[in-house]
């Protein structure tokens, strides 16, 4: 039998899982790769990224086999027992809309992995890179396949710390660890917000399974802050207006990294969250849907225009990224059912285009040794495949026909006229945006590819380049075919699409992917759109003069920027105050805070309980006599070897009121901890002067006298009240009766140290061990500091008080613990 | 100014070689007693400890060894471990995390001996405890050699 009375930790027993545990199965298996990947990489070098590559190829394997019935509406899920107490369960569940996103997540990390492949050359730390890459590929594997908003919470910041790592790899470079620090206290701060909102969520609807709280969404206020909590999580990770500056500044990250995190990863899982929400809470929340559009479509045209400022072709492609989350979370965000299946196509096209350009922006970094469009010239003709893929990429992101991203943009277009009037706003937006999208993606192919007029009219001479190998242009290659196909024949993407837009919103049902509506008021607006984009391009000197004209739009990091040094600043200010490296006054601070805090209650409870005795024998008002005395003593003594003895004195007097009351194991602590803390007191004291100095003012003094008094009522008082407040009958009967039978001994004290409470023991014996090399490094660092310090000062002159001072305030609060 | 420890005196020394070993199996004796009898690990553990300090005090430069035969941070560590061990070792063999076992061995010789699983519990305080004080006495105690 239990010999514990503390009943607070009950294991559960594991349950019996429900389905299959491939879903588990395959996380592990990320889990497993990215752990081993860096004693791999020592041995294969950068191959270890096609080992690591199994993992998604793994698991889009898993999902083609189980893709028919998750498209007919039977979802794959698997759950299993984690803290049961909080309702937190690894339930997972592979539904159309994940199957979309493992599409996405895993069926671009394939080609993500093998590019990666090519791109470093061997580094002895690509290990910890493939490590990485897997792990964040496994993590957002968890936040689309997760059915637990807590668990969902967990792989949403498992992403930010992967990616913070990976933005910052190549971390001997200032820039590239700002902008991890930057991506990682933005989508950070965003992360803890939506934690927030999901607990309110999960309270409110008494459940943190997602699909049950989507299917019936709680109502009221509490769900409308939960909702601005969850957004705002959402838009740091999207990379939304104001929170967006982190995401161009990602880019310093290798270019795999960015081309798998701005296409399949990261930023999705913000428009994952915005899609799975927003069918159920834009009718429940009335002003979701003007909030979420409004800033899908501010983001598109912010992203947009930025991205035309831009010299450097990736940072371009960053900023593009940026405007095309926008009109992601516009489509999705507004719950329509048909802007919702559009917003599904999108993903899936953004998925690929994007990283295929980024890998194209990787293959002419790494051949002409710049990104700057100023500087690239001829790459048409000598980077002749590249150009080929990155043209077609373009053409998918501009909308153009026959590729896959014209299919999805027609899709939108269509959806938006459908909602009539109350969509005009959005429509006028989205065509304008998909205006800079044409001008921008006109921009990028022309600045790395194009022959660029030179000096004195004559064409630029030819950027040398390094011809790529074909390896590295493969993955990008068979992105490529896929947005051609699904773009060419939209049948072959319409189950996929259908089925993750149903999963979302039932109505979708009957909406099918289109190359050719026939002549359609969409047509003409896409027409609108590219002959505005083009128009855009071709006076790009104009307009590079009008923006230059206008006033800079605030690329948020500013706002950043200001945010951090305001916080950083403010800190400094609250620390400089409260820490004032005064020990003396932390310990008035302290005991003035007991005074007001407990003690005003204290003053406010029940009286002191009427049968108080004085003293129960003689014997104890000579030792407390004793006690007070030495107490009195040691505070009134000028000399510090003195004032330890009589704070020994005080000790020891304790000890024998234990004695007189029968607790022996307490006595013989308290002398045992007595005798030890005079004698460290001793070794502390060889280095400080003989006597306390004698700078005090009076006033100061009677204050200390006043807190003191205070203080030592208090504690007084509060014993008295505390003890005659009991309600419930003392546990130490049951103790008593149960140390032998249950315990197996005879002293009590021991049995509750060792077995009832032994949780706490060890909970303490840690501290000590913590105390202890607290001690040692205190003691020691404080020894370097000081033996570098003797050779420029004084010998003689003391070493400050408080450094030697801290050390045994550890030993004697840590020996006292036990007497509590 | 400095308060030093003073002259090492002969009748500190022989006083301090008397007592010394005595005090040392005192301390094991209250751990292993103080199941059923005052004493226990934390107990026994400040009176080894305070063995050591006594010979700290008689011999503060060291000469006659290392106040502590082992290294302090192998007895917090290793205490440390054995008693998170002996918890865990109960949860492992289907009781509660720190559920005490018993077992009663015959053997030769000794006769029957009575042991419970919050002995090696105990032991791990004991071992915590002496690592706390001699951690403090190889800090602070050998800070002498350095400013001489």
């Amino acid at each position: 039998m239990p010999g514990r009375l503390v009943g607070d930790l009950v294991l559960t027993a594991p349950a019996p899982l429900r389905r299959s545990a491939a879903l588990l199965a395959l996380l592990g298996l990320h889990a497993v790769l990215a752990g081993a990947a860096p004693v791999l990489g020592r041995r294969l070098g950068p191959r270890v990224l096609l080992v690591c590559a199994l993992a998604p190829a793994a698991t889009v394997a898993w999902a083609l086999a189980r893709a028919g019935g998750v498209l007919d509406g039977r979802p794959v899920t698997e759950v299993r027992p984690w803290v049961g107490e909080l309702g937190v369960e690894l339930a997972f569940r592979l539904d159309g809309f994940s199957l979309l996103m493992v599409a996405l997540v895993s069926g671009i990390g394939v080609p993500v992995f093998v590019y990666a492949w090519r791109y470093f050359a061997p580094r002895p730390d690509i290990g910890r890179f493939a490590g990485l890459l897997t792990a964040f590929a496994g993590a957002m594997l968890g936040v689309v396949l997760t059915d637990n908003l807590l668990v969902l919470y967990v792989c949403w910041e498992l992403t930010s710390i992967t990616s913070y790592l990976l933005i910052g790899f190549d971390d001997t470079k200032a820039p590239a660890r700002a902008a991890a620090l930057q991506a990682l206290l933005i989508t950070g701060a965003g992360g803890l917000a939506m934690l927030a909102g999901f607990v309110l969520l999960g309270q409110a609807a008494g459940t943190y399974t997602f699909s049950e709280i989507l299917a019936d969404p709680p109502t009221g206020t509490t769900v409308g802050i939960a909702a601005a909590l969850v957004l705002a999580g959402a838009f740091t990770k999207s990379a939304q207006v104001p929170f967006h500056s982190w995401l161009p500044g990602a880019m310093a990250a290798p270019t795999p990294v960015s081309a798998y995190l701005h296409s399949a990863t990261m930023v999705k899982a913000g428009v994952y969250l915005i899609a799975r929400f927003a069918p159920a809470l834009a009718p429940v929340v009335g002003w979701w849907r003007p909030v979420v559009v409004s800033v899908g479509v501010v983001t598109m045209l912010v992203g947009g225009l930025a991205a035309l400022r831009q010299h450097d072709v990736k940072l371009l492609l960053a900023h593009g990224t940026v405007s095309q989350l926008g009109f992601l979370v516009a489509l999705f965000g507004a719950g329509w059912e048909e802007a919702t299946f559009a917003a599904a196509a999108l993903l899936l096209a953004h998925g690929l285009f994007k990283a295929t350009l980024f890998m194209t922006v990787g293959i002419v970094d790494h051949a002409a040794h710049t990104r700057d469009l100023r500087q690239l010239s001829g790459l048409h003709a000598t980077l002749r495949p590249v150009a080929v893929v990155a043209v077609i990429a373009t053409a998918s992101m501009a909308g153009l026909p026959p590729f896959l991203g014209f299919v999805a943009k027609e899709a939108g277009l269509e959806a938006l006229l459908h909602e009539g009037s109350s969509a005009t706003l959005v429509l006028v937006g989205i065509v304008a945006g998909s205006a800079l999208t044409v001008a921008y993606g006109a921009r990028y192919v022309w600045g790395a590819f194009a022959t660029k007029p030179g000096r004195a009219g004559a064409p630029m001479a030819a950027t040398p380049v390094e011809p790529p190998g074909a390896a590295i242009l493969a993955p990008a290659v068979v992105l490529t075919v896929a947005t051609v196909l699904l773009g060419a024949v939209p049948a072959l993407a319409d189950p996929l699409v259908e089925g993750a837009a149903t999963s979302l919103d039932p109505r979708v049902e009957g909406v099918h992917l289109a190359l050719w509506h026939g002549i359609t008021v969409a047509l003409g607006l896409s027409v609108l759109a590219v002959t505005v984009g083009v128009a855009l391009f071709v006076g790009r000197d104009r307009m590079a003069r009008l923006q230059a004209a206008l006033p800079r739009t605030s690329s948020g990091t500013e706002v950043y920027q200001a945010t951090l040094t305001a916080t950083l600043r403010l800190a400094d200010r609250v620390t400089s105050v409260v820490q004032s490296g005064s020990l003396p006054r932390y310990l008035q601070v302290a005991l003035v805070t007991l005074l007001v805090l407990p003690g005003t209650a204290l003053l406010s409870g029940p009286g002191l309980p009427d049968d108080l005795a004085i003293a129960e024998s003689p014997l104890q008002v000579v030792v407390a006599a004793l006690v007070v005395g030495a107490a009195l003593a040691a505070a009134r003594s000028r000399r510090r070897f003195a004032a330890v003895l009589c704070l020994g004195g005080v000790g020891y007097g304790v000890a024998v009121l234990f004695v007189i009351q029968g607790a022996p194991d307490l006595a013989l602590t308290q002398l045992l901890v007595e005798t030890l803390a005079v004698v460290i007191f001793v070794l502390v004291l060889r280095h400080l002067p003989e006597r306390f100095s004698e700078t005090s003012r009076r006033l100061s003094r009677l204050s200390r006298a006043a807190v003191s008094a205070g203080v030592g009522t208090f504690v007084a008082a509060f014993a008295l009240i505390a003890g005659a407040a009991r309600q419930e009958p003392a546990v130490s009967g049951e103790h008593l009766a149960r140390a032998l039978p249950d315990g197996g001994g005879r002293n009590v004290v021991n049995v509750i140290l060792v077995d009832f409470r032994g949780l706490d023991t060890m909970g303490e014996i840690t501290v000590l061990a913590v105390a202890a090399l607290g001690i040692a490094s205190l003691v020691l660092s404080g020894r370097s500091e000081r033996t570098a310090g003797l050779a420029a000062h004084d010998p003689d002159e003391p070493a400050p008080a408080t450094e030697a001072d801290g050390p045994v305030g550890a030993v004697s609060s840590a020996g006292g613990d036990r007497l509590g | 100014m400095v308060i030093a420890l003073g002259e090492r005196s002969l009748l500190l020394d022989v006083g301090i070689r008397a007592v010394f070993h005595t005090a040392l199996l005192f301390g094991v004796f209250l751990l292993f007693a103080g199941h059923n009898a005052p004493g226990g690990g934390f107990i026994g553990g400040l009176v080894t400890a305070a063995a050591f300090v006594l010979r700290f005090v008689g011999d503060p430069d060291g000469e006659q060894g290392r106040p502590l035969p082992f290294h302090p941070t192998t007895l917090l560590g290793g205490g440390l471990a054995l008693a998170v061990l002996t918890g865990v070792a109960a949860w492992l063999f289907g009781g509660d995390l720190l559920e005490s076992g018993k077992a009663t061995l015959d053997l030769p010789l000794v006769g029957d001996v009575k042991v419970t699983s919050a002995l090696p519990f105990d032991i791990g305080v004991y071992l915590v405890v002496v690592g706390l004080v001699g951690t403090v006495l190889t800090t602070l105690g050998t800070e002498r050699e350095q400013r001489s």
